[in-house]
């Protein structure tokens, strides 16, 4: 008995020192971005703002910051909306060459984002698309796709799959049905599939680096910074894009939270 | 609602039928994805491919159909040494990390109440809404010559070690990049392990550390070598951590495709590189969905 309480202990422990690894550079980040110097010291030399108000004045980082938000929504609103779009096809439809078609949808993320920028960039420039920030968002939307899709089809597995079939034959057309069952019942994942989605188009930064050129977005101008020299700017970029990204994860998980009350119903209902 | 016998097909069954009747709406939904995968995905990989044999004269790309690059770029020793050692980094990372993550992702299955289990689950997810380039710098700051780790090793008389610019570094960045996903990963399957087996090895006196191993690690197996293949595939690829935090020296692949570029606009070359590093990963994710289901054919 003691034995099994002594390895428990070890396990957890191992646990915690894992999680102390995951989130040693995190809070060491948010720590710095209030360092006053240059280089990071022990003990923390004071406290000061100077590196937000470096990252507001220098012109390059909020532009970068515009981009960003701005390709990270367009990204999301397409990518969720073909991810559903597959994700339904792949739950109500068999066909020819439906692998193929699996693959071609969830296939993007293995290939290293290094290889699909650069291909991207081969590819666009000949088609005269490459530099500007819509080409970004045509790249980052290949890649967004699979989290999409992958999200929705989980919560389009949940379903009773005789809901839909019951809307036709109580005279429901197939728009109707997809109106009034499949859309309420997947409501939470097209959500998550939004947040997920911007949250990675967010912070991509190989793919924009490649496709974007000039047109920078805010990771690849923290890429810009880390290949110079010692900058804790970038601490503070870190800090402001990690609150903003959690508040955005904690408001998804409120919205869930309140809704699934409302479609435990609509599930309930179909047994 | 509940009357299921007015409606016995069952969605795949009916969708077929329903297909025929309203091809609009099946089109409306099926053909976004393929239309946009195809022009923004398949073509500008064939393309990749077909680029491999064209040739830079006078540093200006020209379409051609010539093997040169791929007899150049297999021809030199430091690009087949950059291959294996890129292989092994790899294939280091991969294994470290599922090591690293196993007795965490046991601790979080087996010995963690629902509540602490949903508070891990959350704290792990984090990391992933932060960003990868800002926790490398960081580690940067932690592990450098006159970083806080030799700080602190200063204090008590020893140091300074050398860990940036080493493979130590290079594989500081590689878990920080693979650990929280490959602990959600090994979770996901261990908590599906039936607990009743586990307490059957025990009734017929197994031990602890062989009931681990006979009974808990292959009924989690098709997780675990899941995990480890996605650790494979994202270290096998990343030119951040072995830049940053490794020193860029000796090269990866991916620094040997930067590099390609950069030095000579060298495009038709860099696309070898990346072609083998695309087939290689092919055949690695095949190679670990085989052994992750077994013989016998079964989808995810």
């Amino acid at each position: 008995m003691s034995i099994d309480r002594v390895i428990a202990y070890l396990l957890r422990s191992w646990f915690i020192l894992a999680l102390v690894f995951i989130f040693v550079p995190i809070v060491i980040s948010f720590i710095f971005s209030f360092s006053p110097n240059r280089y990071p010291t022990l003990p923390l030399g004071g406290f000061s703002t100077q590196w937000y108000e470096v990252i507001l004045d220098e012109a390059p980082v909020p532009r970068a910051f515009g981009n960003s938000i701005k390709a990270g929504v367009i990204v999301a609103l397409i990518s969720t909306f073909i991810g559903f779009a597959a994700a339904y096809t792949d739950y109500r439809y068999r066909f020819f060459g439906k692998n193929f078609y699996l693959a071609l949808a969830l296939l993007p993320p293995t290939i290293p984002v290094l290889i699909l920028g650069l291909v991207m960039l081969m590819y666009l420039s000949r088609i005269s698309l490459v530099g500007e920030l819509y080409s970004v968002v045509l790249a980052h939307v290949v890649y967004c796709i699979p989290f999409a899709m992958a999200l929705i089809r989980l919560r389009l597995a949940q379903m009773n799959p005789d809901l839909e079939s019951a809307a036709w034959n109580l005279g429901a057309n197939s728009w109707r049905a997809m109106r009034e069952v499949i859309l309420p019942f997947t409501m939470p994942s097209i959500f998550a599939a939004l947040a997920l989605t911007m949250a990675v188009s967010f912070d991509e930064y190989m793919i924009a680096f490649f496709t974007g050129g000039v047109t920078e977005t805010l990771p690849v101008r923290v890429l810009a910074l880390l290949q110079g020299q010692v900058s804790p700017r970038i601490n503070a970029i870190g800090s402001v894009v990690f609150t903003i990204s959690m508040s955005l994860v904690i408001l998804a998980q409120i919205l869930l939270l309140t809704r699934r009350s409302g479609e435990r119903s609509i599930a309930a209902g179909g047994n | 609602m509940a009357d299921n016998a007015l409606t016995p097909t069952a969605a795949a069954g009916g969708g077929r039928a329903a297909a025929r009747k309203v091809d609009g709406y099946a089109f409306f939904w099926g053909v976004p994805l393929g239309l946009w995968q195809l022009v923004f995905f398949l073509a500008p990989l064939v393309f990749l491919v077909v680029m491999t044999f064209w040739t830079v004269k006078n540093f200006r790309l020209e379409a051609d159909f010539d093997t040169v690059n791929w007899i150049k770029m297999f021809g030199k020793g430091y690009v087949i040494d950059t291959y294996f050692r890129t292989l092994w980094y790899g294939a280091l990372a991969a294994v470290v990390c599922s090591i690293l993550a196993f007795p965490a992702s046991y601790a979080m299955a087996f010995k963690a109440s629902p509540t602490i289990q949903r508070i891990c689950l959350f704290l792990l997810i984090t990391p992933f809404f932060t960003s990868y380039l800002v926790r490398i710098y960081s580690w940067q700051t932690v592990i450098s010559d006159t970083g806080l780790l030799n700080t602190v090793f200063g204090f008590f008389g020893f140091g300074p070690i050398d860990m940036l610019n080493t493979l130590f570094g290079t594989m500081v960045g590689y878990m920080t990049l693979t650990l929280p996903l490959v602990i959600l990963l090994q979770f996901f399957s261990l908590s599906n392990v039936d607990k009743n087996l586990i307490e059957a090895a025990h009734n017929l006196g197994c031990g602890r550390l062989r009931s681990v191993f006979m009974v808990i690690i292959p009924s989690a197996k098709t997780g675990i070598i899941l995990a480890c293949t996605f650790a494979f595939i994202l270290c096998f690829g990343d030119l951040v951590s072995p830049t940053s935090l490794g020193g860029s020296k000796p090269p990866t692949l991916s620094i040997l495709i930067v590099d390609t570029v950069k030095q000579g606009n060298n495009w038709p070359r860099a696309a070898v590189v990346a072609v083998v590093m695309v087939l290689t990963l092919i055949v690695v994710a095949f190679t670990a969905l085989y052994f992750a289901y077994g013989v016998k054919k079964s989808k995810i």
